[in-house]
């Protein structure tokens, strides 16, 4: 690609649109991702009776809740990203290579 | 009849008999006598070995290009490349490893679990889909897109190979040891088995037959632990509460085990972990070298999304299996070493050591022939583990070391696809030789190894070169050295190194994990080196971010994948 097309692109607000909701987008969730782990090791090194608490009064804890939940989350946390790309950045993206005749 | 009922327990009971000393001594793989001959497990594994050459024979026919031999002709779809990827991340280790520490420690093999899993939303946030719009068939190809080839080739090959290395190491020793076990062979004949295999499967059939054997044994390896985790439930009457209080019954720390114990008794050394094992993921070179294997980033986002998927069930069923483990074997004289009175220790006497957990418990609910189904596919996921990496590593020699630092990329495909082969022929003759000479060392460091050398070299140096404009081939070259020095020096300088393999008194460096150091250190060098970089370079450098930042985001000019 030249420098005049790598410039075309550059410049079209529908590029500046997708750079700017996908990056904001990407970042959000990962720092979520990352409260959401760093939390529970946090709370493993700092709070171990905490999650040792019963959960409904039977044997499981609530450790063990919360381990399973880091999983399910970051398995709902990639479906999130992956619903809103093949949506939202996709269409921006082929409608951006339409403008730029790609 | 007996041998045919139990062949691991009674091989390993006349182990026992022979060496009780030293049997008893450790639960880890480290004391290991060699059990019975297990045929169940060796036709299985045969027919799985028989199977998967068969398709490399066939890949090794439709593989002609370079496209082809690095990255299967971009010709995977998304759900086959999720199952490669789980299937990479399903190690020996993960199975055994995992099932093995929730037998002994309950929640706290949830830690590492959760650790493993975590990096995968990372990888898809950041960087999945634009390594698949910048790169061709290594990382390097992405890191150096805008940046001086020789320099960023050589930084990231380097770290390619030390994480290769010490992955391969760890994968051949505790290759060798499992099948002393599974299968009743000798050591050494098990290493040359796996490293005569991944040459095969990579030397002649490249990513497609690396692909297909790493997806073959996902499947074997999903199935055999649906199998054993829904036994398990089963005879719970699918309750969890139930089979939870069984395992608490059973335990000797009894309620502790639902709770954090003392895996991580340190809040640094906790974090430190989680950095290594969340930023690793997202550095390992075996790993990112799929995302090249797909036609698009449409396919690169979605294969992670289903890998996150398996990778996070296999996780769960592991768990489980542990449990299983502590309710259903605890119990049970059969699977211990007893001493003169019968008595046994429930924790360290299982015969072969905790790592046997799960294909323990594949013979109490599924009976001999299952026990010689999970270990033939235990076999099968540390043959196709040490193939991803053999090829991860073999790429680094040709196509980033021979075709662009030595040839200055004057070379043509058939030259440097021909190179790739004898590279992967010389890595398979060194794994068998390290694997061979690190027979009796502790090696149980390595893999943490190589996910923090990933965390503090390779993974700082890609994500800058695409994320950051500023970043200049002095700041990534430094950085990612840098890295790399601190985190193999910190774990050199540890307990696991300094200590228990070079007999000092006291570990210089006070964490067993260094990443939490080191890859800061990695990310703050190549800041500083590329603000304070003001060559005419470095300046061109910096123009050219918007060419990239254009191909990153859009995929426009992105290498068409398809090669036919």
């Amino acid at each position: 690609m030249s420098d005049i097309e790598t410039a075309r692109v550059a410049q079209n607000p529908r590029f500046k649109e997708l750079v700017h909701e996908r990056t904001r987008f990407g970042w959000t969730l990962t720092i979520i991702m990352l409260v959401i782990y760093f939390g529970f090791i946090g709370l493993i090194a700092f709070d171990k009776a905490l999650l040792a608490v019963k959960i409904g009064g039977g044997t499981a804890s609530l450790g063990l809740v919360l381990g399973v939940a880091v999983i399910v989350l970051a398995f709902i946390l990639t479906g999130i990203y992956v619903q809103r790309a093949n949506g939202r950045f996709d269409e921006l993206t082929a409608a951006l290579k339409r403008d730029v005749g790609r | 009849m007996n041998q045919l009922k139990h062949p691991l327990v009674l091989g390993g009971a006349l182990a026992v008999v022979a060496v009780t000393a030293a049997f008893a001594a450790g639960p880890d793989l480290g004391a290991v006598k060699q059990s019975a001959t297990n045929w169940p497990a060796i036709g299985m594994f045969a027919f799985f070995v028989l199977f998967t050459l068969g398709i490399t024979y066939k890949a090794a026919k439709g593989t002609k290009s370079a496209a082809d031999f690095y990255a299967a002709g971009g010709g995977i779809s998304a759900g086959t490349n999720s199952l490669a990827i789980a299937g990479d991340y399903m190690s020996a280790a993960s199975f055994l490893g995992i099932s093995g520490l929730v037998y002994t420690s309950g929640f706290d093999g949830l830690i590492y679990s959760t650790g493993f899993l975590v990096g995968w939303p990372i990888v898809l946030f950041l960087i999945a889909e634009r390594l698949r719009n910048l790169g061709k068939f290594t990382f390097a190809d992405v890191a150096s897109f805008r940046l001086d080839q020789t320099s960023i080739r050589i930084i990231s090959a380097t770290g390619t190979l030390v994480v290769v290395a010490f992955y391969l190491i760890a994968q051949m020793v505790g290759a060798g040891k499992l099948i002393q076990l599974l299968f009743g062979l000798p050591y050494l004949y098990a290493v040359i088995i796996v490293g005569v295999l991944m040459i095969v499967y990579v030397a002649f059939g490249g990513m497609k037959a690396t692909t297909w054997v790493q997806v073959i044994k996902a499947c074997l390896l999903l199935g055999g632990a649906t199998f054993m985790a829904g036994a398990v439930l089963y005879k719970y009457g699918f309750n969890p509460e139930a089979l939870f209080a069984a395992a608490v019954a059973t335990h000797p720390k009894g309620d502790a085990i639902m709770a954090p114990g003392g895996l991580v008794s340190n809040p640094i050394e906790a974090i430190s972990l989680g950095v290594g094992l969340m930023f690793g993921t997202a550095g390992l070179p075996h790993i990112l070298m799929r995302f090249f294997t797909v036609s698009d980033a449409q396919a690169a986002r979605k294969s992670v999304f289903y890998a996150t998927g398996l990778i996070g069930y296999f996780y769960i069923l592991t768990f489980i299996i542990g449990f299983g483990g502590i309710s259903l074997l605890m119990s049970d004289p059969a699977y211990f070493s007893l001493d003169a009175a019968g008595a046994f220790d429930k924790l360290k006497g299982m015969i072969g050591g905790t790592n046997m957990v799960a294909v323990n418990l594949a013979n109490a609910v599924g009976g001999p022939y299952f026990l010689g189904f999970i270990s033939a596919v235990a076999f099968a996921t540390i043959l196709a583990v040490v193939a991803g990496l053999t090829l991860a590593g073999a790429s680094a020699v040709s196509h980033d070391l021979y075709a662009q630092v030595i040839a200055r990329g004057r070379v043509n495909e058939g030259a440097e696809v021909r190179l790739s082969k004898i590279a992967a022929v010389v890595i398979g003759i060194v794994a068998i030789y390290l694997g061979y000479v690190f027979e009796n060392q502790n090696v149980a460091f390595m893999v943490g190894l190589a996910f923090s050398v990933a965390a503090s070299c390779n993974f700082p140096v890609l994500t800058m070169s695409i994320l950051w404009r500023g970043t200049t081939t002095w700041g990534a070259l430094i950085g990612g050295l840098v890295g790399l020095i601190a985190a193999v020096g910190m774990v050199v300088l540890s307990k696991a190194v300094w200590v228990t393999t070079f007999g000092n008194p006291v570990a210089i460096f006070p964490y067993d994990n260094p990443a939490l150091f080191s890859m800061p250190l990695a990310f703050l060098t190549i800041f500083v080196v590329s603000k304070l970089d003001n060559t005419r370079r470095a300046r061109a450098e910096r123009a050219l971010f918007d060419a990239q930042f254009v191909r990153s985001e859009t995929g426009i000019g992105a290498d068409g994948a398809h090669a036919h």
